[in-house]
């Protein structure tokens, strides 16, 4: 039983089975995949931001040994739909290669085909392709600008969304309050930059009408999309689940890699794969996150009460719509994060530039919206000289308040903010960490603390969709377990997508043990491809703690309510004196009356005469479950509720930075998070430390800079900075435990929950640390030499 | 060209180009699926291996430059089938991934770094995986596997009058 006696294997503390075959080096990465005749593909990019497509020359590169095929884009377009996006936006389709107009700089214009993928980049680099250069914009504000160049001539404009919502009586509220104040913040072009790159190896088989395909890949509807673009039913697609995933947090969507690659062995009738290299990655492997410009005025009075927000949101989402404009959408869940704001005004606005596409990261918007809003919460401390922790108290929703509705249209499941703060004090003491500033200070250091309160919803319904694209009706966001019981009384279960590293096969082997009531390891977890999964939404949105274990968990009550009723029934009585107890039934009267294991199995397999009259032989049920909130779509006044629940985190911390280099160091770190009822503590600890290191990257060190000539800078891990050991400090989690009153186990998500939070603090740290010079920052990431100028120069004037 | 490797004690004859790298040799001709390309230029260390018992970026070498050389990769530090090592179980315990991988290299590296140093502090065990990115843990549970494997393997074959 676990500390607190309420189950028998969740929240203990288990190993995590998958771990087994990664420490030997046994996982199954698709780099890993080798298939007979497989041959290689690598890309010719665009080197320029902005050209149209001239002639290509295909013949020397064919000449060379080894080298089978040079594609391009209009052959491909003919043959092929362009990819799927989000928003009604016809006039900018997007494909796997460059049709007539290549948009940015990386962008793939024709592909390869060889023996080996070193031929294949040989060959890649002897295909000649004229180009003429073509205006070309960057920025997102110059991209709305009357004149601006259109990165999609048909589209008219660059502006691909353009909402605002407003919730309650923002303009009352304002008017009412005697103190406003504005700000701007912007989030830098980052991602999640998993350390495996995309890969897909697709091979067809034209005996059978199948496209097999493994790929590294974490997107919904993948298999459908395929087929949808390569014109042939998606029962002609077999995507292999039992792929291991290097590594994902939003990004691992190759939709175009796949197509591209379908569409090659269909052509060509051998296997090809196409393994992106960390370039192809960086550049062309339309996996950039977020860059956001907001600017937020907040209305509120003398005690620091904010009582409204107006938000407006400019997302450059670069060279074409993708999922990327919808991760404007998700925060509209969470937008007044854990305060008791009354009335919001947000205007989501999504811009294309000549720069490369987004896909989903992590948290898909919430953490640029999350920086925005607790930035606000600082400035308006700083303005009426109260502590920001102090200001956060006034502001949090209250224990006694749950559930509570937002003025967005979500109600929040649970939460005890106050009791999570203060767990996170009683272990340091505000004031000692108030004195350890003052002290580094005292010693010549800039040092500052800083203080994130913020959420992360889970488990959504994903009518974010819907939100922003009327013309979407989708309201069912699903997962599935099946589970069987076989002849000998072994169990299988099932679960439908692939993972990369959330441990979801031993999710489903502690759920289905916790409900049958035996031992997790003696439960089997498999994945079937795609064409014998159940429908699964994958691992996105902080989804299968709550999506495939509240699957897994229905699942294994039914099948624990046959088995009771299999043992009632031999034992000839009333259902309602049946108890499963450990895999047996017995008597609730008459305890040594009872059917083990071994004869419920026997009754259900071999003695059909045994069994109740209706039932089916055999033990096999599979569930399907919807969100637990289920699915309305938005209302007209856009008031709705995507995520049934609502993690609580509170990071402090306190940095002190080197005033000559500008170099922040993070002294302290102190996280408390609720997250509801943990299935795994191992996980759930892994998950929100891997959080914490991938926010203090985008804090600190990662950025898709790009050149004046829109070419991107940082092209390799020496550009573009990974956190290593040295970067992420040690960090004191205090984990409380308020249940989601909507789940089956009281869970909640935790995949995003660092990563949320992390940034604000580091940038609230950081002006913290330099508002004595009378300076601020809020651009993330805020990198050493942008930092160490701002200080430079700030002393300077200030000596003067 | 044809060359002589030694990998994980036994010598293996391959074909291959001057340009061809180590990682390429492991993993396409020796098909030792454990080392793994991050970067391949030299930054992330998924691709480390031992060589002659000290870490290096298999990706940044040639196959040709390993000959004469021990060359160990994580199939050569694993026991046996289904057999782990101190070090691979201590990951294991203190779940010290998540996708598993930048993993192999980790255990590498911590097998280079306890064979120098049975007793490393909790700062230099974060130095010797310094050069090695994991995207998913944020180290902590890495650094306590490490911290766990060194203090089990110092306890291997101590007396118990001994023991702590």
């Amino acid at each position: 039983m676990s500390a607190t006696g309420r189950h028998r294997y969740v929240s203990t503390d288990r190993r995590v089975r998958e771990d087994r075959r990664f420490v030997a080096g046994k996982g199954r990465f698709v780099a890993d995949v080798e298939l007979p005749h497989m041959k290689h593909v690598a890309v010719v990019t665009c080197p320029h931001a902005a050209a149209r497509i001239g002639k290509i020359d295909k013949r020397t590169a064919l000449a060379m040994p080894g080298v089978h095929y040079v594609l391009d884009g209009a052959e491909l377009a003919v043959a092929t739909l362009p990819l799927m996006t989000g928003l009604d936006t016809p006039n900018v389709p997007r494909r796997p290669l460059a049709l007539d107009i290549a948009r940015y700089s990386g962008e793939w214009v024709a592909a390869v085909v060889a023996d080996s993928r070193a031929l294949a980049e040989d060959a890649a680099e002897a295909v000649e392709i004229e180009y003429a250069p073509l205006p070309f914009v960057l920025d997102a504000e110059a991209a709305l600008e009357k004149g601006s160049p259109l990165v999609h001539e048909a589209h008219g404009s660059n502006v691909l969304l353009d909402r605002t919502f407003v919730w309650g009586e923002v303009e009352r509220d304002f008017a009412a309050s005697p103190r406003k104040l504005a700000l701007r913040v912007k989030w830098g072009r980052s991602s999640t930059v998993p350390i495996e790159t995309f890969g897909v190896v697709a091979s067809w088989d034209p005996w059978r009408d199948m496209l097999d395909v493994h790929a590294s890949i974490q997107m919904p509807r993948f298999a459908d999309q395929i087929g949808i673009a390569l014109k042939i039913p998606a029962t002609s697609v077999r995507v292999h689940h039992d792929v291991d995933v290097g590594g994902s947090y939003g990004v691992k969507r190759g939709i175009k890699h796949a197509v591209l690659c379908g569409y090659l062995s269909r052509r060509l009738g051998f296997p090809v794969r196409l393994i992106e290299d960390r370039l192809e990655n960086m550049r062309g492997g339309d996996a950039h996150g977020p860059e956001r410009l907001f600017d937020v005025e907040v209305a509120f009075d003398d005690a620091g009460i904010v009582r409204s927000m107006k938000m407006r949101a400019l997302e450059n989402v670069g060279a074409y719509a993708g999922r990327s404009p919808f991760q404007l959408g998700k925060p509209i869940g969470a937008i007044v994060g854990p305060y008791r704001i009354a009335s919001v005004q947000y205007r989501a606005i999504a811009v294309v530039t000549n720069k490369t596409t987004q896909d989903a990261v992590r948290g898909f918007g919430q953490g640029p919206t999350n920086l925005a809003l607790e930035r606000a919460m600082d400035e308006v401390a700083n303005a009426l000289g109260l502590d920001p922790l102090e200001l956060r108290r006034r502001n949090l929703i209250r224990r006694d308040e749950f559930p509570y509705l937002i003025p967005s249209g979500t109600t929040y499941d649970s939460g005890n903010y106050e009791t999570v703060i203060d767990k996170v004090l009683a272990n340091t003491g505000y004031k000692e960490l108030t004195a350890e500033r003052d002290r580094l200070r005292r010693e010549g250091k800039l040092a500052g603390i800083g203080i994130a309160a913020c959420l992360e919803p889970s488990g959504g319904n994903a009518t974010f969709e819907a939100l922003l694209n009327p013309a979407i009706t989708t309201s069912t966001f699903m997962d599935s377990c099946r589970i069987n019981i076989d002849g000998l009384g072994a169990i299988t279960a099932t679960m439908h997508t692939t993972s990369s590293g959330q441990g979801h096969e031993t999710l489903v082997g502690t759920v289905v043990g916790e409900v049958l009531q035996v031992d997790p390891e003696s439960v089997r977890v498999t994945r079937p491809d795609s064409l014998n999964s159940l429908p699964s939404g994958t691992p996105v949105g902080s989804r299968m703690a709550i999506m495939l274990g509240g699957a897994a968990f229905h699942a294994a009550q039914k099948l624990k309510a046959k088995l009771t009723a299999i043992g009632a029934h031999d034992l000839g009585i009333p259902l309602e004196r049946a108890v499963y107890d450990q895999g047996s039934v017995h008597d609730r009267s008459a305890p040594q009356n009872k059917r083990g294991w071994a004869d419920l199995v026997n009754i259900a397999f071999r003695n059909y005469h045994r069994m109740p009259a209706g039932f089916e032989p055999g033990l096999a049920v599979e569930h399907i479950y919807q969100v637990p909130t289920g699915g309305v779509l938005p209302g007209k006044d856009g008031r709705v509720q995507m995520y049934p629940c609502f993690s609580f985190e509170f990071h402090l911390l306190l940095i002190a930075i080197d005033p000559d280099l500008g170099r922040p160091q993070i002294m302290r770190y102190r996280l408390g998070h609720d997250c509801g009822t943990q299935i795994n503590p191992k996980i759930v600890r892994g998950m929100t430390m891997g959080g914490i290191a991938h926010g203090i990257g985008a804090a600190l060190y990662e950025e898709f800079a790009y050149n004046e000539e829109g070419q991107l800078i940082a092209q390799s891990f020496m550009d573009y900075l990974l956190p290593s050991s040295h970067e992420v400090p040690a960090v004191d989690i205090v984990d409380h435990e308020t249940p989601s009153p909507h789940t089956v186990l009281g869970q909640k998500g935790s995949g995003e929950s660092g990563y949320l939070g992390a940034p604000a603090a580091v940038a609230n740290a950081i002006n913290d640390a330099i508002r004595p010079l009378g300076i601020s920052v809020n651009t993330v990431p805020i990198k050493v030499s942008k930092l160490g100028d701002l200080i430079a120069q700030a002393r300077e004037r200030n000596a003067r | 060209m044809r060359i002589e490797l030694n990998v994980n004690g036994a010598l293996h004859a391959v074909e291959v180009e001057p340009r061809t790298t180590l990682l390429d040799c492991l993993r396409e001709l020796l098909d030792l699926k454990g080392a793994h390309a991050g970067c391949e230029h030299g930054v992330c260390g998924a691709c480390t291996v031992l060589f002659d018992g000290v870490a290096v970026r298999s990706c940044l070498m040639f196959a040709v430059q390993a000959v004469g050389s021990a060359i160990t990769t994580i199939e050569g530090v694993t026991p046996g089938p289904g057999e782990l090592s101190p070090i691979q179980d201590a990951f294991c315990e203190t779940h010290g991934m998540q996708c598993g991988y930048c993993t192999p290299a980790m255990i590498l590296v911590a097998h280079a770094l306890l064979a120098d140093n049975p007793e490393p502090t909790r700062e230099e065990i974060v130095e010797a995986i310094s050069g090695n990115i994991c995207r998913c843990t944020g180290y902590a549970q890495i650094v306590d596997a490490i911290a766990l494997a060194a203090e089990r393997m110092r306890g291997v074959n101590r007396p118990r009058s001994l023991s702590k």
